[in-house]
């Protein structure tokens, strides 16, 4: 009985919402009917499981794996805890209260660490950043990139908002310059150009000169965002502030952007999934990520043409690492608002 | 005070002023009226010899390839690279380390390829690339000798019924940029006036797959470049290759211009390859070599003079490289020849002696 | 004299100005260093300076042009002709999206479940994946897998779909062209959906209850009373998705339809003119994104509330 109710007043509460359902049931009935007998009988999925590390570290060698499941804990365990400080949960209070303080120390102390890891070298065997490829490769850009670009974003932000001409002129150019070009533009740049502008014996790595393009363009989108949220402080607190007999300096760095930063961490976190994406783009200039070892391994003799099926996996490796930010990201905003 | 401020201030921007006009002042002489034969000599005098030094000191060799063409560079599913292009990099590091395998390989597209030697991000450039003046000169490449002759030529369906180039009226052809085969097909159809319509990528993996796909009534690309990528097609037997040839394309590894040590390393190198095979000397049967009477020989190995001494090398360089990759013909056969999935015939990259138009400068 | 003046090291006015004069010293320092790194590398290769090059014989063919074009005509007309292709591109795209983005936004809030949810996984799945990732899904998956020209999906006798393309009654669309627009079209509107979505959302409750009791359907309250109202939240984020699709128009590269980014790009590796080519690349996008902006604002300006 209460499912028929929910039927007609969900899908048949007027004649054309009546009309309308039959004709997306009978469009949706179509296309899942068309893709479930593709998936079973037409797809051959080979190509996904004989590649599967392939996709996921690339020709990073095999004897090291490990090093990158424990990378993998350590950003899983960190991640957690994070979540646990924010959502601030009664159970771990005490936790909280021993953790909180030192949270951003973790993180920042966790990048060298990490690097060594997957780098190699102290003891380790080294591995040429040639070797990392795939998934590993993607989500090393796209974490390194949003962190180095975070500081430059903020230091345009506070230009571009400052009342010395020179320096608001210069923050707005750059901003503006970046913003109106495309990414692959700029990654061509960072490729071709940057070494012609370099002393001819000061050589940057490829996977250095990608990370400094995606940084160039990053940061001119996190300035814009953390302008966002400097306009969102209200003038009283800087006014309050400035009556304590703070400095300019001492103003900004203690009263406004941690409430400027903390009004724009959902923004922030959009923006790193937009970065995350971007990667791809890498792909176009010779670097192997996941999209570019796709391409690779759609060049293998016995799965060319397996076109469908290597793009919709390697499509759901990035709608499930962008879905899970974007709910991690609204339950952040949730939160903030609360 | 308010003095001394606007004193200071304007000093500053004197300064600032000052370092521009100078900058500028260097930029119009540096840009302006500048013979190109006058830059390159200066680029002689900056770089000479670095490189060699550099490549000597860091114990490893980094060679720009293609990694995407069977036969010339790829990666199999070990991992490891082959090819002949790989093996005339693997050559060189034979000749100045002793080891083979000190080669560091960086794939490179058609695009980025000229400027990753120029920056000196690779140290050698052996990625199936074509000789002309124009890369000889103006992009600023020092060409080691051809080694392999090629010739761009066309792929067709056999169930299109195209015969030859008048039949590709106003079809799709598929091509890839940033390479000679781009222009030259341009050059032969405006040649005999035929209208078609060009379906253009950046990246090789995808040209083929569009040809394969149907998108395309035809392909262009490098006869060896063909007749390797075919063999990956789904049905290679239903395509054929065109007789006509539309261009030459003698493919040799390059250096940056401005380094002539390192240059003639490269050269060498190459060039005991195929004096290795003119001699009949390969790394099976080197062993009985080295007690040889023949002064012609003697002195390739380096058991006699010190030919070596003059690039920097070991006299016995030749040697080594035979050693661990083999001369010409070996890596041929290694990589092309008749027991591989390719087996394209020698033809023109066969010894001078046997008709084709390999040749080495005397060893003396 | 001396007394109400500070001394000069507290005067803040002297360190604005100081500062100021620091930060335009070093970047022009910086400035200058990286010009004469590029001066003395490009003196190395042999390249020189200068846009002479433009007027050369370009000497490669393009597949798709509005304006007569041959090889033997100029850089400067093959970079026009991918001009051209981009404008027709992002325009037509420009259309589109709006189409799909508006019905997509207005699905999303409909009273109908399974209308909403099909909205929903539509937004969800395109916004959270790579528009490359789903341009070489339009070219290779879709358009390459359609049958061959000669036996083509024919749709009420008007659309053939085939290898080639678009078949329209008039003219037919290119695969390369068609899987670009495609593509740009649905990525850009998964985003214009969820900001249609969140501008009609601003709208106060208020409104639709007045215009209900004054007795308006409610298609007309849509068309009438709310989406002129959201139309003041959806310009601005809608300008900047228009910006987005006419730059990410430049991914036409990596499936091979010649816009002014392939062109260029052609052009660099000829010619090996790294500089000038990314200077003119630079410009034209700037020009294009001012041109958007300009156009956009104006229309912001006509929507906005006109108080009296």
């Amino acid at each position: 009985m209460t499912k028929l109710t929910w039927l007609r007043k969900n899908l048949f509460n007027t004649w054309y919402n009546s009309a309308l359902t039959v004709i997306c049931f009978v469009l949706l009935f179509r296309a899942l009917q068309g893709a479930v007998v593709w998936a079973t009988t037409k797809a051959q999925w080979a190509v996904v499981q004989i590649n599967l590390p392939l996709f996921l570290v690339g020709r990073f060698p095999q004897t090291e794996y490990w090093r990158v499941w424990v990378v993998l804990a350590i950003a899983f365990s960190l991640a957690a805890i994070t979540a646990v400080v924010f959502l601030g949960k009664q159970r771990f209070a005490g936790f909280i209260k021993l953790v909180a303080p030192w949270l951003s120390l973790i993180w920042v102390l966790s990048f060298p660490v990490i690097l060594w890891l997957i780098g190699g070298g102290f003891g380790l065997r080294p591995v040429s950043s040639n070797l990392w490829n795939g998934l590993l490769l993607t989500l090393f850009m796209a974490a390194i990139s949003i962190v180095l670009s975070f500081p430059i974003g903020v230091l345009l932000a506070l230009g571009r908002t400052s009342k010395l001409p020179v320096i608001r002129w210069f923050s707005i150019l750059y901003i503006e310059i970046i913003r109106g070009v495309p990414l692959i533009g700029i990654l061509f740049l960072a490729q071709v150009m940057l070494p012609l502008l370099l002393p001819t014996d000061f050589r940057l790595d490829r996977v250095l000169r990608a990370i400094a393009g995606l940084v160039l363009f990053s940061a001119a989108y996190m300035a814009e965002n953390v302008r966002g949220g400097l306009q969102s402080v209200s003038r009283g607190q800087v006014e309050a502030a400035k009556a304590l007999g703070l400095n300019t300096f001492f103003v900004i760095l203690l009263i406004v952007l941690p409430q400027a930063l903390r009004a724009v961490i959902p923004a922030i976190v959009g923006q790193f999934i937009g970065l995350f994406k971007d990667t791809s783009l890498l792909s176009l200039v010779g670097l192997v990520e996941l999209t570019g070892i796709s391409r690779s391994i759609l060049a293998q003799p016995q799965f060319i043409g397996r076109y469908a099926e290597t793009y919709l996996f390697v499509g759901l490796i990035y709608w499930l690492f962008c879905y899970l930010m974007s709910l991690a990201s609204r339950r952040l905003e949730k939160q903030l608002n609360n | 005070m308010k003095k001394l401020a606007l004193i200071l201030g304007t000093s500053l921007i004197l300064t600032i002023t000052a370092c521009g006009g100078n900058s500028g002042q260097t930029t119009t002489t540096n840009t302006g009226g500048t013979p190109v034969a006058q830059t390159t000599g200066n680029g002689v005098r900056t770089a000479g010899g670095d490189r060699f030094n550099t490549i000597k000191n860091r114990g490893q060799l980094i060679c720009g390839v293609s990694g995407e063409v069977p036969g010339f560079s790829f990666v199999g599913t070990d991992g490891k690279y082959s090819g002949i292009d790989v093996d005339i990099c693997r050559a060189v590091a034979a000749a100045l380390f002793d080891n083979p395998d000190a080669v560091e390989f960086r794939n490179l597209n058609a695009k980025e390829r000229f400027t990753a030697l120029q920056t000196g991000e690779v140290d050698i450039l052996s990625r199936n690339t074509t000789w002309t003046l124009s890369r000889a000169t103006s992009v600023g490449l020092d060409f080691a000798p051809v080694v392999f002759y090629d010739g761009q030529a066309i792929m067709v369906r056999k169930s299109s019924g195209i015969k030859s180039l008048t039949d590709l009226k106003d079809k799709a052809i598929c091509v890839q940029t940033g390479t000679t085969t781009e222009q030259n097909l341009a050059d032969q159809m405006r040649k005999r006036n035929i209208t078609y319509k060009p379906v253009v990528f950046e990246d090789v993996n995808i040209t083929f797959a569009t040809y394969a796909e149907g998108r395309c009534d035809a392909i262009t690309a490098d006869r060896s470049a063909l007749v390797s990528r075919g063999t990956t097609l789904p049905k290679p037997e239903d395509n054929v290759i065109l007789e006509e040839v539309i261009s030459s394309e003698p493919l040799a590894p390059a250096v940056a211009k401005g380094d002539s040590k390192w240059g003639d390393t490269v050269k060498w190198v190459v060039y005991s390859l195929l004096k290795a095979e003119e001699l009949g000397i390969n790394s099976q049967n080197l062993g009985q070599f080295t007690n040889s009477t023949d002064p012609d020989v003697k002195r390739f190995l380096g058991t006699e003079g010190n030919l070596g001494e003059g690039l920097g090398l070991p006299n016995d360089f030749a040697a080594k490289v035979i050693k661990h990759v083999g001369n010409y013909g070996e890596i041929y056969d290694r990589n092309l020849g008749p027991k591989t999935k390719l087996n394209l015939a020698r033809g023109q990259n066969q010894l001078w002696s046997k008709g084709g138009l390999l040749y080495s400068p005397p060893f003396r | 004299m001396t007394n109400d003046k500070p001394p000069l090291w507290r005067d803040s006015r002297f360190w604005n100005i100081a500062g100021q004069l620091t930060a335009l010293f070093l970047a022009a320092l910086v400035v200058t260093v990286l010009v004469s790194n590029l001066n003395r590398n490009l003196q190395q290769l042999g390249i020189q300076f200068g846009f002479d090059f433009l007027k050369q014989q370009a000497s490669f063919d393009i597949g798709e042009t509005l304006i007569a074009y041959k090889p033997t005509d100029t850089y400067s007309l093959a970079l026009l002709v991918g001009l051209i292709n981009a404008l027709r591109v992002a325009i037509t795209g420009i259309i589109l999206t709006t189409i799909v983005g508006v019905l997509a936004g207005v699905a999303r809030l409909s009273d109908n479940w399974l209308v909403r949810n099909i909205s929903l996984v539509y937004v969800e799945i395109f916004r959270n994946t790579p528009l490359l990732l789903q341009l070489l899904f339009w070219y290779f998956a879709v358009f390459l897998g359609f049958p061959k020209a000669d036996n083509k999906i024919s749709l009420w006798g008007l659309i053939g779909l085939s290898q080639n393309g678009i078949e329209l009654p008039w003219f037919t669309l290119s695969p390369e062209f068609s899987a670009l627009l495609l593509g740009l079209t649905f990525y850009t509107g998964a985003f214009i959906a969820e900001i249609v979505r969140g501008g009609i959302g601003s709208v106060s409750k208020g409104q639709w209850e007045a215009a209900r009791s004054l007795g308006l359907k409610p298609g007309l309250i849509m068309r009438l009373v709310i989406f002129p109202q959201a139309l003041r939240v959806i310009i601005p984020p809608l300008t900047s998705q228009y910006l987005n699709l006419t730059k990410n128009s430049s991914l036409a590269i990596a499936i091979g339809y010649p816009d002014i980014y392939f062109v260029a790009s052609t052009t660099f590796n000829q010619t090996g003119r790294a500089v000038e080519v990314m200077l003119l690349l630079m410009l034209t996008y700037l020009a294009l994104s001012l041109t958007i902006s300009l156009i956009m604002n104006a229309f912001n300006r006509t929507v906005q509330i006109k108080e009296r």
